[in-house]
């Protein structure tokens, strides 16, 4: 049932004999062809401009004000690519190696190869769209070092190279937009995909402003719309990031992959009150010069600067003396959890540990760790009203990417025919854990470079395809069941608001299937999540009506969407008995407490199906087989 | 600072149709390290328990970087703090007993769609006329192919940093979008990719901002004092020579 369709051949050959081989379609077929793309972010803005200017009539979708604000906005760090312009010996290959193995060897090989082959041209295609990456004296593009790898191979915008990528990318949509090639729909939001014969062939939009219901035919659809880390409430992720879109897929036969993969970031600006409304990232760069610390009394409330050292653990660089502070984001976001249950945390909520440049300021200067880290400091400055330069970060892991997504083959196709899933949206290209600076790639990859070719496959096919009229009466009963939805969420009339019963799931998911797991305790959650499910469904309230913008109802939607796909993650991460990048299970780690991955029994993807309201989804599953690369145990001691 | 109170006067309106008006609220038992957006949170969940409509406004990101949020805070679009958004705004700078006055931007061509919220869509219609550079994928030669001081690319980059949020439109007394078409053009023009269509793009882009219904700048530089990303209105200046030089070279 599951087939990846990769192509034969060695693994470094596999894409450009795909692209020589892929059936083309004509430019006089192209103009009769619609492509759906529902998001604007990398992904779907990338993949909007260029099937734009090949020829294919695309219908871009956004729930946003305006395409270009979608969350890879967000991302500050940078982008890798195996251009090897500092001449340190990076390849492909070596792109490649450390993404499958950063992964913890539970990634595609073939899909993990091609995204290392087309990082290279992402680069000179951002620049060639006026993108201000950073530049060394002489003009030539720079480069900085990212964690877990052992050469520069990152590109960045100062803290800010996902806004300049992603406007790059919506300038481009912007152009095609102006051409008439690309028609673009702000504000409105996918309520379902319609599916005529087995086949994805449109959607089911509202339009936020007017609460009015659309239909809209393509022949395809495609899925870019990011992940799904506020299942957990608190996360980086913007507030209306949401999974939506996916999860109406996932009911329509397009099964979801190890959606248990999710990224817990260690430095992030701890939560401060039951009113946080969501958590903020501080670049992994700081771990670069910072040292994490927490007091060797349990308790202590001295003031940070009043703790000697000799009273300071110092707790990676003494649990991993090899890598200390720069171990993997999975490593580092379980060692401060283990400190802060163990009571050993710091600030009000004793939920924090110290990330102090004191010894950087001694050693380097201020003025230098200011010319580094400067629009950090004042970052954290601002929201916490602490001056870094004189008193210790605090800081805690937040939940920030999910590895999992929709189900994708290697053309990117969901197991529903004409139903693509691109960017952070799919699960396709991290595996158990993805490395810094790679979710800006892996988003331009899929829309610029990969999409636009394998989509080919299938709409060479479809040429004879007549456009269907939104009369079908597969589209009447999709917004049929739409607008009965929302009917219903607003006749409930309850007690309880939508913000209250999101903060419920995101205790329960954080709680049992955060950053550690074991078999108890999701089981315990499952029950819990249940009763979640009929709460909501009898005690919400959502104000208003549903003719007119009405945020409450959107928001209603979405959780109650972010309850169901919490259920999945729970059955995906019992199932998963081991240990593997972020999914780490406390009954499967070694006598040092380190994640213990079980390649015999579980070097697979977990690709669930939906079997239908209240039943058990079902498992398939994916084998991974190497033949590159030797799984290893990942060590940092 | 726990328990402090504030008293609110929020700006109501039903949907562009309807004559809006002030609304009083008094909230109390805040904390100083929620943030501006928070607050309005927990302001909303009492209106919703209390059976109201919540107050309607612009947020997503809240990290200062997606440009949603637009509010004029006491005057001020995006309140007290310079270069900052309103979403990283936090109480900690307010008072005890401070009376807060929260309204939409005000502009023309800012029409209000309800409560806080405003249609900016004409923003996206001035990028559309011209604010980039036409390369197709996969077209570009290599990264490195083009060298770019570093002079240029700073310049480029203070102007690209602009996240769209018209906060300069809500200062500027003529509701002028100078300094958010200036950066983009200014940014464009500042690099060698730029070049070909330098002309064209900034005539296209400033008779797109005036069919908008934009204002016209007179230079009074508030745009650059309220703009959260303290974009420099030199910017406004280059789009003027540009401008200039497009239309005598004609």
């Amino acid at each position: 049932m599951l087939d990846s369709r990769i192509p034969p051949g060695d693994l470094s050959s596999k894409w450009s004999d795909f692209k020589s081989k892929v059936p083309l379609v004509s430019p006089a077929n192209k103009q009769n062809l619609d492509i759906i793309i529902i998001g604007t972010g990398l992904a779907g803005a990338s993949a909007a401009s260029s099937l734009a200017e090949m020829g294919y009539n695309v219908k871009a979708f956004c729930f946003q004000d305006s395409p270009r604000r979608a969350h890879s906005i967000a991302a500050q760090g940078g982008i890798n690519a195996a251009k090897n312009y500092q001449n340190d010996g990076d390849s492909v290959y070596r792109l490649f190696y450390d993404t499958i193995k950063g992964g913890d060897y539970r990634s595609r090989e073939a899909n993990v190869h091609r995204l290392a082959e087309v990082s290279t041209n992402i680069i000179d295609q951002c620049v060639a769209q006026g993108v201000p990456f950073a530049r060394e004296y002489g003009g030539t593009l720079d480069n900085r070092s990212f964690g877990g790898v052992q050469v520069s191979r990152t590109f960045y915008a100062r803290g800010q190279t996902g806004q300049q990528l992603l406007l790059g990318a919506y300038s481009a949509l912007s152009r095609q937009i102006s051409k008439g090639s690309v028609q673009m729909y702000n504000r409105h939001e996918m309520l379902d995909v319609v599916m005529i014969d087995g086949v994805a062939r449109g959607i089911i939009a509202r339009n936020l402003l007017t609460g009015q219901y659309e239909r809209h035919f393509g022949h395809a659809v495609v899925l870019a719309t990011g992940g799904y880390g506020n299942v957990f409430y608190l996360s980086t992720n913007a507030m209306g990031s949401n999974v939506t879109a996916a999860w109406k897929a996932y009911k329509k036969g397009a099964m979801f992959g190890n959606p248990c993969f999710t990224q817990i970031h260690p430095t992030c600006i701890p939560v401060s009150g039951d009113y946080q409304s969501k958590l903020t990232l501080m670049s992994e760069s700081l771990r670069n010069d910072g040292r994490i610390w927490v007091p060797i009394k349990k308790g202590d409330t001295r003031d940070p600067k009043d703790i000697p050292e000799d009273e300071r653990d110092y707790y990676l660089e003494r649990r991993y003396p090899a890598f200390g502070n720069l171990v993997p984001r999975d490593i580092a976001s379980r060692a401060a959890k283990e400190r802060c249950d163990e009571g050993y945390g710091v600030g009000s909520t004793k939920m924090a540990v110290y990330l102090d440049f004191k010894d950087a300021i001694s050693s380097m200067g201020e003025d230098t760790v200011r010319s580094r880290y400067g629009n950090l400091f004042q970052m954290y400055n601002k929201i916490t009203g602490d001056d870094p330069y004189h008193t210790p970060m605090r800081i805690y892991p937040a939940v920030h990417y999910t590895m999992g997504g929709l189900w994708v083959d290697y053309n990117l196709m969901t197991s529903v025919p004409g139903l693509y899933s691109i960017g952070e949206s799919n699960f396709s290209d991290h595996g158990a854990n993805r490395l810094g600076a790679s979710a800006l790639m892996q988003g331009l990859a899929d829309g610029y470079f990969v999409l636009p070719y394998t989509i080919g496959e299938f709409l060479s096919k479809d040429i004879r395809t007549e456009r269907i009229s939104t009369d079908d009466e597969h589209f009447v009963k999709a917004e049929k069941k739409a607008r009965k939805r929302n009917e219903t969420l607003l006749e409930i009339k309850g007690t309880k608001s939508v913000e209250s019963l999101h903060r419920e799931l995101g205790k329960i998911m954080w709680d049992n299937c955060g950053m550690s797991r074991n078999e108890k305790d999701l089981k315990k959650a499952l029950v819990q999540i249940k009763n979640l499910k009929n709460s909501f469904w009898s005690d919400v309230f959502v104000p208003g009506s549903d003719n007119e913008l009405n945020t409450e109802l959107e928001k209603a939607g979405r959780v109650a969407d972010f309850i169901e796909l919490g259920e999945l993650m729970i059955y995906d991460a019992l199932d998963r008995n081991e240990s593997c990048g972020g999914h780490f299970r406390e009954e499967y780690q070694t006598e040092e407490g380190e994640a213990f991955r079980d390649d015999e029994n579980y070097t697979f993807v977990s690709a669930w199906e939906f079997k239908g309201k209240d039943k058990e989804p079902k498992l398939h599953k994916e084998d991974l087989d190497y033949k590159e690369v030797t799984p290893t145990q990942r060590s940092y001691k | 600072m726990e328990n402090f109170s504030i008293k609110l006067k929020v700006w109501r309106q039903k949907n562009n149709k309807s004559q809006g008006k002030f609304v009083d609220y008094d909230i109390d038992d805040l904390n100083e390290h929620m943030s501006f957006l928070e607050m309005l949170d927990v302001l909303n969940e009492r209106l919703i328990s209390s059976r109201e409509e919540p107050i309607a406004f612009e947020h997503d990101c809240r990290e200062g970087i997606c440009g949603s949020c637009s509010m004029v805070i006491n005057g001020k679009p995006h309140g007290p703090l310079k270069g900052t958004t309103t979403c990283q705004l936090h109480m900690y700078h307010f008072n005890d007993g401070d009376n807060i006055t929260i309204e939409p931007w005000r502009a023309k061509s800012f029409p209000v769609i309800k409560d806080l919220v405003v249609d900016r869509t004409p923003f996206d219609r001035i990028i559309q006329s011209g604010g980039y550079i036409s390369v197709n994928t996969g077209s570009a030669p290599d990264g490195n192919a083009i060298p770019i001081s570093q002079e240029d690319a700073l310049y480029a980059f203070d102007a690209a940093a602009c996240i769209g949020c018209g906060a300069c439109v809500a200062a500027c007394k003529n509701a002028s979008a100078s300094l958010f078409v200036s950066a983009k053009i200014s940014q464009l023009a500042s690099l060698p990719q730029g070049q070909p269509e330098r002309d064209k793009r900034v005539v296209a882009m400033v008779d797109q901002m005036e069919a908008e219904g934009f204002g016209h700048c007179t230079n009074t530089g508030a745009c650059e004092a309220e703009c959260p990303k303290e974009i420099s209105q030199e910017y406004i200046r280059k789009m003027n020579w540009e401008y200039h030089r497009a239309n005598i070279k004609g």
